[in-house]
């Protein structure tokens, strides 16, 4: 029993000084002095509005990715096209791509010399370094969550129910709102907490394409990086446990929800 | 039939507006002055550097995140201990944590003034620390189901057949995770070279030292030289699609042989 006392002190050492030590001597050093440093800093105009801009791209980024995730899982699994395969690996496609070639790649299209960007701007809409950017660079990272986890969950529900439902008259819309929509649900769940938590914590593709104009354009990620830049540790560090507290509240989450097939 | 074409419209539709047509983009950005430009960009001397230290940490990470993914796979499988759910959790922790977060975390523990007295920071072993960070659940979660999956039978068979516990190991649990270790170690692999958040504090981006290639292309961004920035880009993202696509063509054939 010794060799297995041997691996376990080894996996969990290094589980600590990879992953528990660093984020717990955070939370120490932002609590060391109490709360009053702490909330000064999270109560400052441009932390709560770095808030409020990260908040508001994760939930368009969420509301869109849903829909489009369960739109494109019914289309993945309930038909057969040619390319049916390919379309299905570019889904996943966000997952092998770099946050900043995620930001380039939104220049070269939305930004104001872009493909798509130069005709928009003569409308007077600009994309690139403001919020639509952000919420644009949000929603291709955290793309593929929905799709990944409902449509296993299709294949695995099979077509008889919905099939009974048509044969009883039901419209297609009906039934999948009494019958599809209700059994994909934890598929569902799950999915929009992966895409919470990649939304929520994404920095690359925001650092590039915001423009970083504070106050204006700042997620609460790179609101973290201002902060250390500017040398104000204190409010680095308290903006940063804010993200790491609804990365823990995620982390609940995703134990609670995760597929019972993976629990563990 | 009209509804399930309008379906696979709306979502190709989509799918290009926001991912297609803006990758697309970044390789017709990079091949525009022609391959000779290309070639020229992607081997600058700075270019190369960060390339190769791009390259080599995530092997390192991959080869590093291999072994102990594979142990504490092991380890929350085979091994019982108290608090084994709440270790099983923070797992996934990487996962969940802002990439920034993570490169401010490592910093304060393991960088100047640290209260370990550990400083690596700004040298390419905090390269690699930050990706190990961010990488930590690929393997794990790769082999954990596998893990479980597998019959302790044919060990027991083996062990009673005299074979020592390394060769049990390495005869028998060995080749039955391979194909779940390869998974995770290739979506290590294409996570590593294209990380920007976990390194970009804990690495002080030193150009030729510790600069990796997605922050070579952040700063060619900022300073306006986009072919330049999207000739790097498309390496890495021939790279990572090598990567994945290799995996997937490995899974098959080792499916193949089971089957």
């Amino acid at each position: 029993m010794k060799a297995r006392l041997a691996l376990r002190s080894v996996a969990l050492g290094y589980l600590g000084f990879l992953i528990i030590l660093p984020v717990a001597t955070v939370f120490w050093l932002t609590f060391r002095d109490g709360l009053g440093p702490f909330w000064s800093s999270v109560a400052e105009p441009a932390a709560l509005n770095a808030f409020r801009i990260t908040v508001l791209a994760a939930l368009v980024a969420v509301v869109a990715n849903t829909a489009f995730g369960i739109l494109c899982a019914i289309v993945l699994v309930r038909h057969d096209f040619p390319g049916k395969r390919l379309l299905s690996a570019l889904v996943d496609l966000p997952l092998a791509v770099s946050p900043v070639v995620v930001g380039l790649a939104l220049i070269l299209v939305y930004g104001t010399y872009g493909w798509f960007g130069s005709h928009l701007a003569e409308y007077g809409i600009r994309i690139i370094f403001s919020l639509p950017g952000i919420i644009l660079a949000t929603v291709f990272v955290s793309l593929p969550f929905v799709v990944r986890e409902v449509a296993p969950v299709l294949r695995e529900i099979g077509t008889e129910q919905e099939q009974a439902a048509a044969t009883l008259g039901a419209s297609s819309w009906q039934t999948f709102w009494r019958i599809t929509l209700p059994s994909i649900r934890p598929g569902v769940a799950y999915g929009v907490v992966l895409t919470t938590a990649k939304a929520l914590g994404e920095f690359g593709a925001v650092a590039v394409v915001s423009g970083r104009i504070i106050g204006r354009t700042q997620t609460l990620t790179l609101h973290v990086e201002d902060r250390f830049q500017a040398f104000d540790m204190t409010g680095a560090y308290a903006a940063s446990v804010v993200l790491a507290l609804l990365a823990l509240g995620t982390l609940f989450a995703m134990n609670l929800l995760r597929p019972k097939e993976e629990k563990t | 039939m009209s509804g399930g074409m309008l379906g696979r419209g709306v979502a190709i539709t989509y799918l290009s507006l926001v991912v297609l047509i803006p990758l697309a983009a970044v390789a017709w950005a990079s091949g525009e002055g022609g391959p000779g430009e290309f070639w020229s960009a992607v081997t600058t001397p700075e270019a190369l550097s960060a390339l190769r230290l791009t390259f080599g940490a995530a092997l390192a990470v991959v080869a590093i995140n291999a072994a102990m993914g594979t142990l504490i796979a092991w380890v929350l499988v085979r091994d019982s201990f108290r608090g084994r759910g709440l270790v099983n959790s923070i797992i996934d922790l990487p996962f969940a944590l802002p990439t920034i977060v993570a490169s401010l975390t490592l910093l304060v523990l393991y960088g100047p003034g640290s209260p370990v007295g550990i400083d690596v920071a700004y040298s390419p072993v905090a390269v690699v620390v930050a990706l190990l960070f961010v990488t930590l659940p690929f393997v794990v979660r790769a082999v954990q189901p596998v893990l479980m999956e597998l019959d302790t039978d044919m060990e027991e068979a083996a062990a009673s057949l005299g074979a020592g516990r390394f060769t049990i190991f390495r005869r028998i649990i060995l080749p039955n995770l391979a194909p779940a270790i390869f998974s995770g170690a290739g979506l290590s692999f294409a996570r590593s070279i294209g990380e920007f958040g976990a390194v970009v504090l804990v690495t002080g981006n030193i150009p030729f030292e510790t600069q990796v290639a997605s922050v070579y292309i952040f700063g060619r961004i900022e300073g306006g030289d986009i072919p330049a920035a999207a000739a790097v880009s498309v390496v890495l993202l021939a790279f990572s699609l090598l990567a994945l696509v290799g995996m997937n063509v490995l899974q098959g054939r080792w499916l193949r042989h089971e089957g």
